[in-house]
């Protein structure tokens, strides 16, 4: 039993450059970016593609995303039924196939995927010409079976009429005829005023079977003879098996199978629970030759030394250094950031079948394209040989989208193993979810920066560290440039404030612990650090934080927009009582800006989140109830790491485990939330994201304000200054 | 062999009495809206009604619930049960959804012995059920719309 297998980092290394070489190498992963190139390029409209009208009257609309709790379900059948002018009681949906040539995310070059916040963003013209295109054959089928001039037709709430002769229809009688007729080449959109759906609330679609217990998860699909497997993975990232004694494991009542996986060693079972007992029974030796084996505390210190090095420049406009030399004032920063583990509530799972040279994956997914590479070069197939079926994914954060398809990676070994003689569910456990990697990474930030006699700001220097994210992965050609990830510094070298004099510079250094976004990526810590320092100049020039970043931000009506109406709603300016404060942060991310301020009661070491208001600019708001609700949520979610949440290592072993340990946000915890947002119409960017970012800064800055303790690291520990 | 009493229904199962209910509940009975979040009664994911009462079903034995009356998501019924469902419906509580099973589970106990709960009161009852998405404020407000219906 000396066979050496690969090590985990270097398998996925190897998978996932193949299938970057297949699909990827027009990617661009940052909606930022594209929005600047003048918005997503056009997609197919056929509403064969995205619509399907019964003869009942249903209207199912064909996502082609995820939806893993972001509203996206509800909202591109909102766009759709829109122009279409469907009932909206008749509006269902569907996710579609992973057929990438027609379902590609329009951000994602040919690839199938949803991520970034761009499901609205990438898909709004195109779903609204899929719902124009619809209704213009509707009217064609109708004119034709009236003999009336297509002119004098009417379409309104799923009925089709000609007031003229007194005929009238609904959806389902004409839709057969109708969408045989050709696709018209060129379709007119309603004027954004005249929209009836969008704008409004409508009540989602996934409501009812979430409340009822009959929406499918990937960890709820079932199928016959499937077996379930949990893998041991070793407890040092970068580990390999170098033993195995699966005699125990394999006397364990409903244990089927133990194989060795590049990942580690997989116990099948007929059911869970066997399944988990049968992997505590597995005695097994680790070959920790290429595995971290160091501390937490020790990777943090070693980026601290590499934060007073020169690094790779990520930006560089006028002459910072010269302008700190100018400054009166100056504040030197330090912030350190945890690794965090996204935590959704269903652990990572999916079903894999393998039958008569082709594969079948249920997976809550979010790169549905990269994962069928995966599963197609492991399993010896051509990839138009294997279907995806998305499911409903049980919260991502991120997580279903990893570039280096762990999960249908570790599937793939396992059914090939087995030789596909049977349907097998990998099911991660909680524990394998908070110790198994791919967290937002561990991050340290230096930040010097100064000011004037006036309060201006004269230069900024701001060094970060932190492992990046896209190096090794099928995103890297397009996501790194002259060495520089763009997801490690991006809410810095982009800030909307108008800081002259300003040099970024940073520092990527490698590390066998798997790094991966985290809802926000980059700005899940670039955002605080900004907001922060931008405080503590506010302080320092003696000007209010909310005049200061106005000022900043001179020429942008909708930042100042969005900050005004923040503070405006929470009263900003008005007195607190002692022991509570007030702060304000101010962030843009994935094209949404959001504003918030935070009101904070504080102790000597403890405090408490009462009141958040947030203010968003989203540019069109599809589903105005869907944005509060991922503002609400994103406060939620992004809380957690400000309270608490933090995967640190011992000797290279993650301390963490559980919710005991790595606890979310409960709801005592959850301060009101009030969220408002600007009417715009411009075209609408995300709202899964950009929520996050502001809500730490914000927190801080009110407990700044509350006790006159600056707390710069995440997270925020009283007792603990900077 | 033992007998699970779930939704009414006595069903025969070879399953040793040490496994976690939750696993029979899901594995055996295919009543997958019952949820796995922790396995360790940290989340509330799991939560049914055992005899009336929420319960853990990822911490309590199999053999532990026979004789006992087992009601999971599918089919928790009554005038509470549809206050509840109608409110989180109405208010669209649920954004990923996965945890939704339990906490109105958690829910529908707590509005059974209380039928005006207090934010206070609502938090202490709830705080065993996480929802990662962050849900917590329309949970509020929706036990308070379903006490609202049931006054």
């Amino acid at each position: 039993m000396t066979h050496q297998f690969p090590s985990r980092r270097a398998f996925l290394a190897a998978t996932a450059a193949t299938a970057g070489a297949f699909v990827l190498a027009t990617f661009v992963p940052f909606p930022g970016r594209a929005l600047a190139q003048g918005g997503p390029p056009p997609g197919p409209y056929d509403p064969n593609l995205f619509i399907r009208i019964g003869a009942d009257n249903t209207v199912t609309v064909v996502v082609k995303h995820l939806e893993m709790g972001q509203g996206v379900s509800t909202g591109i059948p909102t766009v759709v039924a829109e122009e279409l002018d469907a009932d909206w009681a008749d509006v269902r949906f569907e996710f579609s196939s992973n057929d990438t040539a027609h379902y590609n995310n329009l951000f994602f070059g040919p690839a199938m995927g949803t991520g970034g916040s761009t499901s609205i963003n990438e898909s709004f013209d195109q779903m609204r010409k899929a719902g124009a295109a619809a209704r213009a054959m509707l009217v064609a089928a109708t004119a034709s079976e009236w003999k009336v001039p297509a002119g004098e037709i009417t379409v309104a709430s799923g009925v089709v009429a000609h007031p003229g002769s007194g005929h009238k229809a609904r959806f389902g009688e004409l839709a057969a005829a109708a969408m045989q007729l050709p696709v018209p080449t060129e379709v007119t959109l309603k004027p954004v005023s005249s929209f009836k759906l969008i704008g409004t609330r409508l009540p989602r679609l996934d409501s009812v079977g979430k409340t009822t217990g009959r929406a499918q998860f990937a960890l709820d699909i079932r199928r016959p003879g499937m077996l379930t497997a949990v893998v041991r993975r070793p407890d040092h990232f970068g580990a390999a098996v170098a033993t195995l004694d699966d005699a125990a494991a394999r006397k364990v009542a409903g244990v089927v199978d133990v194989i060795r996986i590049p990942s580690g060693v997989a116990v099948l079972a007929t059911d869970t629970w066997a399944a988990t007992r049968g992997r505590e029974a597995l005695k097994i030796e680790w070959d920790l030759s290429k595995a971290e084996r160091r501390s937490t505390a020790e990777i943090l210190a070693e980026y601290g030394r590499l934060a007073d090095q020169p690094g790779m420049s990520a930006i560089k406009r006028g002459d910072a250094a010269a302008g700190l030399g100018r400054a009166v004032k100056t504040i030197d920063a330090e912030f350190a950031f945890p690794y965090l583990a996204h935590a959704p509530m269903e652990p990572m799972n999916c079903v894999l079948e393998v039958k008569g040279g082709k594969a079948e994956m249920w997976a809550g997914s979010q790169l549905q394209t990269l994962d069928t590479f995966v599963l197609a070069k492991i399993l010896g197939l051509k990839p138009e040989n294997v279907a995806v079926h998305t499911t409903l994914g049980g919260g991502s954060f991120g997580r279903r989208a990893n570039p280096q398809g762990d999960w249908a990676s570790e599937a793939a070994a396992i059914v090939k193993a087995i030789g596909g003689k049977a349907p097998v569910h990998l099911v991660w456990t909680r524990e394998d979810d908070i110790k198994g990697g791919f967290y937002r990474p561990l991050s340290f930030h230096r930040v010097k920066a100064g000011i004037d006699a006036q309060g201006r700001i004269t230069g900024w220097r701001h060094t970060v560290v932190s492992k990046s994210i896209l190096i090794g992965t099928p995103f890297e050609k397009m996501g790194i440039k002259d060495g520089v990830d763009s997801a490690s510094v991006e809410g810095i070298v982009d800030t909307s404030y108008a800081i002259g004099d300003m040099s970024v510079e940073l520092h990527n250094p490698a590390s066998p612990v798997p790094v991966l976004w985290w809802r926000s990526v980059g700005h899940s810590h670039t955002g605080h650090v900004m907001e922060t320092a931008l405080d503590e100049l506010a302080h320092l020039a003696g000007k209010d934080p909310l005049d200061f970043r106005l000022a900043l931000l001179a020429a942008k009506p909708r930042e100042q927009a969005v900050l005004k109406l923040a503070a405006d709603k929470s009263g900003w300016g008005s007195p607190m009582p002692k022991g509570r404060g007030r702060g304000i942060a101010y962030h843009e991310s994935f094209g949404t800006r959001v504003a918030m301020v935070a009101e904070v009661a504080a102790g000597d070491t403890d405090f408490k989140v009462e009141r958040i208001v947030a203010a968003v600019d989203c540019g069109i708001a599809v589903n105005p109830d869907v944005i509060a609700a991922q503002l609400e949520g994103a406060v939620g979610f992004a809380l957690s790491a400000v309270l608490r949440n933090k995967v640190t290592l011992k000797n290279g072993v993650v301390e963490q485990g559980n919710f005991d340990d790595y606890e979310p946000t409960r709801i005592g915890e959850m301060p009101r939330v009030e969220v408002h947002i600007v009417p715009s119409a411009e075209h609408p960017s995300g709202v899964g994201e950009p929520g996050v970012p502001p809500l730490a800064p914000a927190i801080g800055n009110a407990l700044f304000a509350a006790t006159g303790k600056r707390v710069r690291s995440l997270p925020m520990e009283l007792g603990r200054t900077a | 062999m033992l007998t699970l009493n779930v939704n009414g229904t006595d069903h025969q199962l070879d399953v040793d009495p040490e496994m976690p209910l939750l696993w029979a509940i899901r594995d055996r009975l295919d009543l997958t809206g019952t949820k796995f979040g922790c396995g360790r009664a940290l989340c509330g994911a799991c939560t049914v009604h055992i005899d009336g009462d929420a319960a853990r079903s990822c911490s309590i034995m199999a053999g532990d619930a026979v004789g006992k009356k087992i009601v999971t998501i599918e089919a928790v019924s009554g005038k509470v049960a549809d206050a509840v469902r109608s409110a989180w419906q109405q208010l669209d509580v649920v954004q990923c959804g996965y945890c939704q099973s339990g906490q109105i589970m958690s829910a529908i106990n707590l509005l059974s012995d209380n039928n005006k709960p207090s934010d206070a009161e609502i938090d202490a009852s709830m705080e065993g059920n996480i929802c990662r998405c962050g849900t917590y404020v329309r949970i509020r407000a929706a036990i308070h719309e379903a006490a609202k219906t049931l006054a």
